[in-house]
């Protein structure tokens, strides 16, 4: 062992292994990986069906009573009919801001999709101290903010790419894009989602890497999932929720995280509310970030 | 290059407070040997492993690792050091070479380096056919040799070893033990290692610290250890019915004789050498011996003087006190 070390300080090459090491994990199973495809598809098809809201009213559910039907003409209960289905059309357009409700949950899916991966992915985290490689990774000379920072990037790549297979997947399914969608408008998803996945694996990671037991985080994620999901407009507008309900859906990241992409994919483009939930899942996910990292560092320096 | 690979002075580690893991303990390591930290479970070993590779940080003292300390050039001495840790921390879902190459990674080693370099360690460690297996299918002497691997990776100047051979067959120990005096041999490496079994302590370490609740008790040689328990002790008997004691007294080596009974115990530094003087010297006087036994200190006499009970006692000893310090231990981290 005379050779001298080649040792290079750079902190990428740490970062990127540690990064990869959690990757790989993932796209080199072969059932983990078909089943994050999988996953959104039957998620898709079986929601996006079962609470396909435009539907409720349509040629097929509207009969009109007898005794309504015999004052008039088949072609005024025709132009009615027709009447109708254009109201079920508008009510869409003006609840939802989109007459596709698939369109408008697809969005929602892939917000939650990344809120679900960060989620998982920060587990991990309990895994490594259980297993002994934390240890290990802190014995050498990497960084700490580089172990806490390949958590936060694997699971914050894991989240977009998984969003980017429900775009993909929703389009085939009648996913409709906003009239003044362009493909540049995607680069504008991912970034919102790139904020609010590394502020969210943050907060996490530094919940995580403080408890021994997988049950600590579980119990933790079951608590946050259900109000992140349905206070917030990934299946249902705000405006249509009750006052209580819109004051807890209104603070919550997760829904200026779809409005945003909302905004970019499928809406008519209010370019000041884009900005504003730019700004807000931007500070959301500075906060969380540097909290997280801190609570983490300092954990790791005890 | 300074002859002391590690110094520890007043080394202290208390958890939350309260919790004293390792109470200022102080030794040092020379250059080229291997030194084994012996103790029950418990006693503050890897809690003292943990601050040397830079993992805790010391509530107070420090140590010096190649002159750099430990609380404030963490850096420096990450470079030099290798860790080989009592888990298994191999990555069950990459292959062999694949975890090797990520421990390089994190080392920095340029990647045209550390794959002639894994290629090496692996063929060491008897594990190239393998190298592309999954670590799940690996068995645990196979885990335990990877783990070498990696904590060679970056060419240490001093390797630790956290209960190397713990729940390992014979043979595998065995095989742990010849890759351990191999190092050393071959490379001149510092090995630093904990263990509670007590043969693997005399079998591969130069000196030895005996710790317990957080103290050093003892630090020595095995055989220095061994003899300041009083040494060797003969057992003898002779044929005829006399008292001998007082010429036993004056031969070479003897330190003090007791009669019991019919047979004398006969406490001396070096008993191969002593018992043929003694037998030399009885047959000059007309005396026969009939009965002669040498009997060695072990390290479990030594242990058992030092910490006023054997091994199996201090594991035994209230195993839910023990645990209940190793789970407060665990939570306050690791």
């Amino acid at each position: 062992m005379s050779e001298t070390n080649h040792v290079s300080t750079s902190k990428l090459h740490g970062l990127w292994a540690l990064t990869n090491r959690e990757l790989k994990k993932w796209y080199k199973a072969p059932v983990v990986f078909f089943l994050t495809l999988v996953q959104p598809i039957i998620w898709l098809t079986l929601l996006g069906n079962a609470l396909n809201l435009g539907s409720l009213v349509s040629a097929e559910t509207i009969t009109f009573p007898p005794e309504l039907a015999a004052q008039f003409t088949p072609t005024q209960l025709g132009a009615l009919s027709q009447f109708f289905q254009g109201l079920s059309s508008q009510v869409m357009g003006s609840t939802f801001g989109t007459t596709s409700y698939i369109s408008f949950m697809a969005v929602g899916m892939m917000a939650f999709t990344a809120l679900f991966t960060t989620m998982f992915s920060g587990m991990s985290v309990v895994w490594d101290r259980r297993l002994g490689f934390l240890n290990k990774v802190l014995s050498t000379p990497v960084s700490r903010a580089v172990i806490i920072l390949s958590k936060v990037f694997s699971a914050t790549l894991r989240s977009m790419f998984q969003a980017l297979i429900i775009l993909i997947i929703a389009i085939p399914l009648g996913f409709q894009f906003g009239v003044n969608f362009t493909p540049l408008n995607i680069i504008g998803v991912f970034a919102m989602l790139f904020l609010i996945c590394v502020g969210l694996s943050s907060l996490f990671i530094a919940i995580n890497i403080r408890s021994t037991r997988i049950e600590t985080p579980m119990a933790v994620m079951n608590l946050l999932n259900l109000p992140l999901t349905f206070a917030s407009s990934a299946f249902f507008p705000i405006e249509k929720m009750p006052a209580w309900l819109q004051a807890v859906a209104n603070a919550n990241p997760m829904s200026y995280t779809i409005d945003g992409m909302r905004q970019l994919l499928i809406f008519n483009t209010d370019w000041t509310k884009l900005a504003f939930d730019f700004v807000y899942v931007g500070i959301f996910a500075f906060v969380l970030t540097t909290a997280g990292i801190v609570l983490s560092w300092r954990f790791l320096n005890k | 290059m300074s002859e002391e690979i590690i110094k520890a002075e007043g080394l202290t580690k208390i958890f939350n407070g309260n919790l004293v893991a390792v109470d200022h303990i102080n030794f040092s390591v020379k250059a080229g040997e291997v030194f084994g930290f012996l103790g029950p479970n418990g006693a503050g070993k890897t809690t003292t492993i943990n601050m040397l590779i830079t993992v805790l940080k010391p509530t107070e003292g420090t140590a010096y690792i190649l002159g750099n300390d430990i609380s404030k050039q963490n850096t420096e001495v990450r470079n030099v050091i290798g860790v080989v840790p009592q888990e298994y921390t191999a990555d069950e879902d990459l292959t062999g070479y694949e975890n090797i190459i990520l421990c390089a990674d994190l080392y920095g080693i340029p990647r045209n380096v550390s794959k002639k370099r894994a290629l090496e360690l692996l063929q060491l460690v008897e594990l190239i056919e393998f190298k592309d297996k999954r670590v799940q299918t690996y068995s645990g002497g196979m885990r335990r040799r990877l783990e070498l691997a990696c904590g060679l990776i970056n060419r240490p100047k001093l390797l630790f070893l956290d209960e190397p051979t713990l729940g390992l067959d014979v043979q595998t120990r065995a095989a742990t033990w010849n890759y351990v005096r191999m190092l050393k041999k071959e490379y001149g490496m510092t090995l630093f290692l904990t263990t509670h079994y007590l043969e693997e302590a005399d079998a591969l370490c130069d000196r030895i610290a005996i710790i317990d609740h957080g103290k050093i008790v003892v630090i020595g040689t095995p055989e220095e250890l061994k003899n300041s328990l009083g040494g060797d002790i003969i057992t003898l008997s002779i044929k005829q019915n006399v008292d001998i004691t007082n010429l036993v007294k004056k031969i070479e080596h003897v330190k003090e004789v007791k009669k019991e009974n019919d047979s004398y115990i006969i406490k001396t530094g070096n008993g191969e050498v002593t018992a043929p003087l003694i037998i030399e010297a009885l047959r000059k006087e007309g005396y026969v011996v009939t009965k002669l036994s040498l009997t060695k200190p072990t390290l479990n006499e030594v242990y058992l003087h030092y910490t006023g009970k054997s091994m199996r006692d201090a594991a035994d000893e209230s195993a839910e006190s023990v645990m209940a310090r190793r789970i407060a231990m665990g939570r306050a981290r690791h």
